[in-house]
């Protein structure tokens, strides 16, 4: 990286390695599947909620028994499901729900598991031991069931009461991964230098720690959406995700629990699976180029 | 040795009681109780009462709750309301189902991705480890159910390759060989859709693993007394990266559980995942509480047994 910089009035070109945004974006412009995936990805999310905002939900809900499993023609461009109901409104706004619920959970349990990571890696002592247990245990007990239960015995259940179920259970390997980072990166010479300066350790935690494990937290953020909107969608599908006046791609996928529908109405199921497993895969490739570039050992350029 | 796996036993037991008093508590959060089923507009009111009385639903919970675990711990885990059998005949049929699945499902995860693991490892860099590598990419990004549905619709219903649904074809008689053939037939479907997006993990720890012997001192050795290149990697490299990968096999089982309620529901294979959703749609809490009990202990044995082998493989990670 060249820059300029003025000594004693003068100007010199000084070389210094590539640091943040500089290095995401170099990796992507080596690689140019990752680069292909981002912007795709980038484009597709905000078109499906510019066109989800168009599409009025009340006339897409509407049944007409008169085109029950319409083929793909002229009136429906992917076809109609049981009800009559236009199976491309359904999965751009299914599309815009699943997006929209994962992000949410993604920055819940983010921000959640971050915090405790950093405080347990920073500080250690009976915080740590005691966030530790925890953490142990819910990584041990089979979550996905719990999720299930917990999702059948809550009275009045929404959109919201889900995403806090969910984030309950998906904080915990974020925050095992970021305090180990934090452990090791507290022991370094910057943190005691500011530690002798008397600098207090919230500062030191969240001003000088966090700025330095940015590039792991970013990698991490971008994995856990793909995994939330692959956990949500499967338990849409499973019938125990979104409650059912809000559809979910998972919800559309599961009208193929009907052996006919699965067999000869591939219009109604196969392209939100399509849709989930290329967003999965763009998602997941933008996240290894984002790893690859947060690893000095592993970048492209 | 014999310290670790005591220990390690130790810190099982609070766990254990944790994921058992959080089922209690749910369990008691459920609408309904065994004599909900039972009622007619004929029932006396003050019979179900004496009942319920008799049961101990009206004892203070810390009783219920001792109660109840004294009972789990003697095998009675009450009665089903739907299927009006006890909950352990029930599960013990499906379970051994689920066990046979994933033992396929291990047999065919492990054979798929050993060779392609050593391969890509050994071949770096080459066009077979980027297709290794792009295949361990894609089946590790796909969610379990739409692989499932995919591969049902493809060879299922579309290619006839394989059954579409149950664990058994009616017309075999149970201890011949077609019955046993026909179980295997109906397994093989589920089993390699499990398989295949189970391998990544594998594949990449042996794929590094092999990549980082490579250099080592021993594999010099071994080629500078002469022994051909193909000898090094079958008998000294593999062996070597392969008792690590031992280690998974607990881990690999307790994922293996939490993808069979998606991979059984979807293949209509009767086992403790199917038998859990729709004890869930028809509301059948007592054989409900029980499998989320049995699907936490497995796992908790799961990673005791991964960490017991880790240790007895890896003496580094011993505890003292």
């Amino acid at each position: 990286m060249v820059k300029e910089a003025t000594v004693n009035g003068k100007k010199v070109e000084t070389n210094s390695p590539p640091t943040g945004m500089q290095v995401i974006f170099r990796e992507f412009s080596k690689d140019k599947l990752a680069m292909f995936s981002l912007i795709s990805l980038v484009v597709v999310i905000i078109g499906v909620f510019i066109w989800a905002w168009f599409i009025d939900q009340e006339t897409l809900m509407r049944v007409s028994l008169r085109d029950k499993y319409a083929a793909p023609g002229e009136k429906f461009f992917l076809g109609a499901d049981q009800g009559g109901k236009d199976i491309l409104g359904q999965l751009v706004i299914g599309a815009k729900n699943s997006i929209r619920i994962a992000i949410a959970i993604t920055l819940i349990t983010g921000v959640f598991g971050i915090i405790v990571g950093l405080v347990c890696g920073y500080f250690g002592g009976w915080i740590d031991n005691m966030f530790m247990r925890i953490i142990d245990f819910f990584i041990t007990i089979p979550s996905l069931m719990i999720i299930i239960v917990f999702v059948t015995i809550v009275p009045k259940y929404t959109v919201n009461t889900f995403i806090l179920i969910m984030s309950l259970f998906l904080w915990t390997s974020t925050a095992r991964l970021v305090r180990s980072k934090a452990l090791s990166e507290s022991r370094r010479d910057y943190v005691n230098a500011s530690k002798t300066m008397g600098t207090p350790g919230i500062l030191i935690i969240f001003k000088e720690i966090m700025p330095n494990l940015s590039s792991i937290l970013i990698v991490e953020l971008t994995l856990n959406f793909a995994g939330n909107v692959g956990i949500e969608t499967g338990l849409s599908y499973l019938g125990f995700g979104l409650p059912p006046q809000t559809p979910s791609l998972g919800t559309l996928i599961s009208y193929a629990n009907n052996p006919l529908v699965l067999q000869d109405k591939w219009w109604v199921w196969l392209p939100a699976s399509i849709f989930i497993l290329l967003m999965m895969l763009g998602i997941n490739y933008v996240g290894q180029a984002l790893r690859r570039s947060a690893d000095a050992k592993q970048r492209l350029g | 040795m014999w310290k670790t796996i005591i220990r390690r036993i130790l810190i099982m037991i609070p766990q254990l009681f944790v994921l058992s008093l959080l089922i209690f508590i749910m369990a008691k959060q459920m609408p309904g109780d065994p004599f909900t089923g039972m009622i007619t507009p004929e029932t006396d009111p003050a019979r179900v009462e004496e009942l319920r009385e008799k049961a101990g639903l009206n004892d203070p919970w810390y009783e219920q709750y001792v109660n109840w675990i004294v009972n789990a711990a003697q095998g009675d885990l009450g009665k089903s309301y739907t299927y009006k059998i006890q909950v352990s005949t029930l599960i013990g049929e499906r379970a051994l189902n689920t066990f046979w699945l994933s033992l396929v499902s291990v047999i065919l995860l492990y054979l798929i991705a050993i060779p392609l693991g050593v391969l890509a490892g050994r071949y770096q860099e080459t066009f077979l480890d980027k297709i290794v590598v792009l295949y361990s990419f894609v089946t590790y990004a796909i969610p379990t159910f739409v692989l499932a549905l995919i591969f049902l619709f493809l060879f299922g219903y579309q290619l006839h390759w394989f059954p579409t649904v149950g664990s058994v074809d009616i017309k075999y008689d149970p201890g011949t060989f077609g019955y046993l053939w026909s179980k295997l037939y109906h397994m093989l479907l589920p089993a390699i859709t499990t398989a295949l997006l189970g391998t990544t993990s594998v594949i990449q720890y042996l794929r590094s693993e092999v990549i980082d012997a490579k250099s080592l001192d021993y594999v010099r050795t071994a080629r500078s007394k002469g022994i051909p290149v193909s000898k090094v990697y079958s008998r000294h490299i593999f062996r070597n990266s392969l008792l690590p990968i031992a280690a998974f096999l607990g881990f690999t089982i307790t994922g293996l559980l939490g993808g069979s309620i998606f991979i059984e529901t979807i293949f209509g294979y009767p086992g403790m995942g199917q038998l859990f959703i729709s004890s869930l749609s028809s509301r059948d809490y007592s054989v409900i509480t029980a499998l989320v009990m049995l699907y936490g202990f497995l796992a908790l044995l799961g990673s005791l047994l991964s960490d017991i082998i880790m240790s007895i493989v890896d003496p580094r990670i011993r505890i003292e």
